[in-house]
């Protein structure tokens, strides 16, 4: 068990800085989610804790210890890839038990040890198979296995879940989760999935172009963005954003409309903006709903329709020409060219500087 | 068959056509004449009409015989010895030019060893084919092992990421584009006995300690000598296949080995060697071939000399077929050569299957 800390950390390749200064700490079994777009440095970070990137400048400890240059066998870690690794000419048994046969364990030690990991992963029916007659759940589930069995302090996944098809990726989401509960062990997570993220994530760290964006839970992130780029980054669809003007402002609160918006009250959150300029107003699709004609706050016209069967998205073209995406709850028929007025709660609006 | 392939395809088989005329002429046939060849007494010119002489060719290459000789006795049942004390035998010819032993007229003696009083001799009806046939054996015995080993070293070597590594590359695989014949050449006199740069460069590292020696006209040293040449020229090539090889192998499989803590020699062990299996498979066979194939050398170097010390199959069989305008011997011997080369390739391929 341990404790992973980031602190000032850089990386540059020659001129390019991939992560430009990095503060995180993540505590004795925590599961900690990195999330972001393609490029974000992400998987650098993760690459930089496994010890398969070198560290440009700052600090990582790994228990309180500082593992900046130590060998990746060093550092008490253990690594799941996207493309699984897993050695294709050995067995099953042969690839779970890799690290031990590497650390020369003897053979009941390693029998037991895989008879264990085995059984956490409901897979001893598979051990003496060879990786190519295994289905691709089956084949990241001997990678977990291999991580497992040496009982490292911190697992680290790549993007585990990415080559699979997305009803084994759910299987698997929750084979994760269960197996976090049952090992207890610091977890850290890559990926670009924020349902993944979401779900099983202690705290998100949310990146972009090498910097932190954000980092907290789940639902913290979800409902409090601190800027722009983590409220549309997680929700789906992401969050709307129309560009308004701030007709006045009070200490805590900014009144905002344009073209197509009704003047509102937006809470500021302590963020800067000045009367008469321009902001951005963040509303999440699912928190719009239809108001009845000459009620709503938001008037636009239906541009497109797409029924799901639990819920309705409709994508809309306001006054402004600005496009609006709407989610309803429900099952229902709209027609493009009809007039469509919406209503939300303002205390659900996010109210964003026009620079970020 | 008759598929949309044979049917309706008239010019994909009109633009076919040309390249299987060249496969049929210069492979297909001369594959069967040599069979065909070797099974009569057909002279590369002769006023004599060809007949067909069944395997007569392949007995008269490959007869064998062992024969023990006893030691001569005197009228007292003594054993007989020469003044040095050595024990002496009836010669040889006394059983090969017997009408008593029609089945070993005119075998020559290959080898022999003294066991107890007797001696055992080894006839054979071709004694050059038969040193041939050993030597290239050990030809290909040394040189396959060494020569694939020595390119998996430098594909190593070079598949690392170094400023200048092009460089290394470049050097290692020149060899492989100079023709065989110059680069034979050229070790004739790197090989000099006189002041050749090999005699010369042992003569300084020695201090004047090493005396110079003939290789190529030595018949301990040529065939060794022929080898350790060829192994230097082809060895590129077979770097570049194993770096093929070596380039195949996923990045992740080695950065899962880091973290799980293998160490440079586990690492080889347990990914680059197992996912290398399919080129090894493939070097040692290319390897087999090409050393059973073993010919410019001789023929640029030795001559199949000194005393047969440097004959090889193929070089016997172009002397033969060319040389003594013995077609039907010489072909005999190609059909040999391609059975023990088929042979020896279905056995490494059993040797190295999946399992």
């Amino acid at each position: 068990m341990a404790e992973v800390s980031f602190k000032g950390v850089k990386k540059s390749y020659g001129r390019v800085d991939v992560v430009k200064g990095v503060d995180i700490h993540i505590n004795d079994g925590e599961f900690v989610v990195f999330i972001g777009p393609s490029g974000c440095g992400k998987s650098t970070l993760l690459r930089m804790i496994a010890g398969l990137e070198d560290i440009t400048e700052g600090t990582l400890e790994i228990g309180g210890r500082v593992v900046n240059e130590l060998q990746p066998k060093e550092r008490g870690v253990a690594m799941v890839f996207q493309s699984y690794a897993i050695f294709p000419h050995m067995t099953v048994r042969e690839n779970m038990a890799f690290g031990l046969t590497i650390a020369g364990a003897s053979k009941p030690e390693k029998e037991q040890k895989v008879a264990e990991a085995a059984r956490i992963l409901q897979m001893e029916h598979l051990l003496d198979r060879r990786p190519s007659q295994l289905s691709g759940g089956q084949r990241q589930r001997v990678a977990i296995g291999r991580a497992i069995t040496r009982k490292p302090a911190v697992f680290l996944f790549d993007e585990p879940l990415s080559n699979l098809d997305a009803a084994l990726r759910m299987d698997m989401r929750m084979e994760i989760g269960r197996l976090r509960r049952q090992l207890g062990a610091t977890m850290i997570y890559v990926t670009h999935d924020q349902v993944e993220a979401m779900t099983l994530a202690d705290r998100i760290v949310v990146l972009k172009d090498g910097e932190v964006m954000q980092i907290g839970a789940p639902m913290e992130l979800y409902h409090e963005p601190a800027n722009r780029f983590v409220a549309g980054f997680l929700g789906a669809p992401s969050m709307n954003f129309l560009i308004v003007d701030i007709l006045d402002l009070d200490g805590e609160a900014a009144t905002v409309g344009n073209q197509s918006l009704e003047p509102i009250r937006v809470a500021t959150r302590s963020r800067p903006f000045r009367k008469g300029g321009k902001a951005i107003l963040g509303i999440r699709p699912q928190y719009l709903r239809e108001a009845p004609s000459g009620k709503g706050m938001l008037h636009g016209t239906v541009a497109l329709a797409e029924r799901l069967g639990s819920e309705t998205v409709v994508d809309l073209m306001l006054r402004d020409d600005r496009e609006l995406i709407a989610a309803f709850d429900e099952d229902k028929i709209f027609e493009p060219g009809d007039a469509l007025e919406l209503i939300f709660d303002t205390a659900l609006a996010h109210l964003f500087p026009e620079d970020g | 068959m008759a598929s949309k392939l044979t049917l309706s395809n008239r010019t994909g088989w009109t633009f076919a056509l040309p390249g299987f005329a060249l496969i049929v002429i210069f492979v297909v046939l001369p594959f069967f004449f040599a069979i065909g060849l070797s099974l009569t007494n057909q002279r590369l010119l002769s006023p004599n009409p060809t007949q067909f002489v069944g395997v007569e060719n392949y007995r008269q290459l490959l007869g064998l015989a062992v024969v023990t000789l006893e030691p001569e006795r005197d009228d007292a049942g003594e054993v007989v010895r020469n003044e040095a004390g050595e024990i002496q035998y009836p010669r040889l010819r006394k059983i090969t030019r017997s009408n008593d032993y029609p089945q070993y007229r005119g075998m020559r003696e290959w080898f022999r060893w003294q066991s107890g009083e007797n001696v055992t001799v080894v006839i054979a009806s071709d004694v050059v084919f038969m040193k041939a046939l050993v030597n290239t054996f050990l030809f290909v015995l040394v040189v396959a092992p060494v020569q694939a080993g020595l390119a998996l070293v430098l594909s190593l070597l070079i598949n690392q990421k170094l400023r200048g590594i092009n460089v290394f590359r470049t050097i290692y695989f020149m060899p492989v584009v100079v023709s065989i014949v110059v680069v034979s050449l050229l070790w004739r006199f790197i090989y000099d006995g006189q002041n050749g740069l090999l005699n010369s460069i042992l003569h300084g590292l020695t201090f004047g300690l090493f005396q110079p020696v003939d290789w190529l006209g030595n018949p301990s040293t040529a065939l060794p000598a022929i080898m350790a040449m060829s192994i230097w020229q082809a060895v590129g090539f077979h770097m570049v296949i194993w770096l093929a090889g070596l380039q195949t192998i996923s990045p992740t499989l080695y950065e899962a080995a880091a973290i799980e803590g293998a160490s440079k020699w586990q690492t080889f062990r347990y990914v680059t060697w197992p996912g290398l299996r399919n080129t090894a498979v493939l070097v040692l066979i290319v390897i087999t071939m090409q050393g059973f194939a073993l010919f410019a050398q001789i023929d640029v170097m030795t001559n199949g000399g000194p005393r047969d010390s440097t004959q090889t199959l193929v070089f016997q069989a172009v002397e033969r077929g060319y040389g003594k305008q013995d077609i039907s011997g010489g072909s005999t011997i190609s059909v040999i050569l391609f059975v023990i080369v088929l042979t020896i390739s279905l056995i490494q391929r059993w040797l190295t299957r999946e399992r």
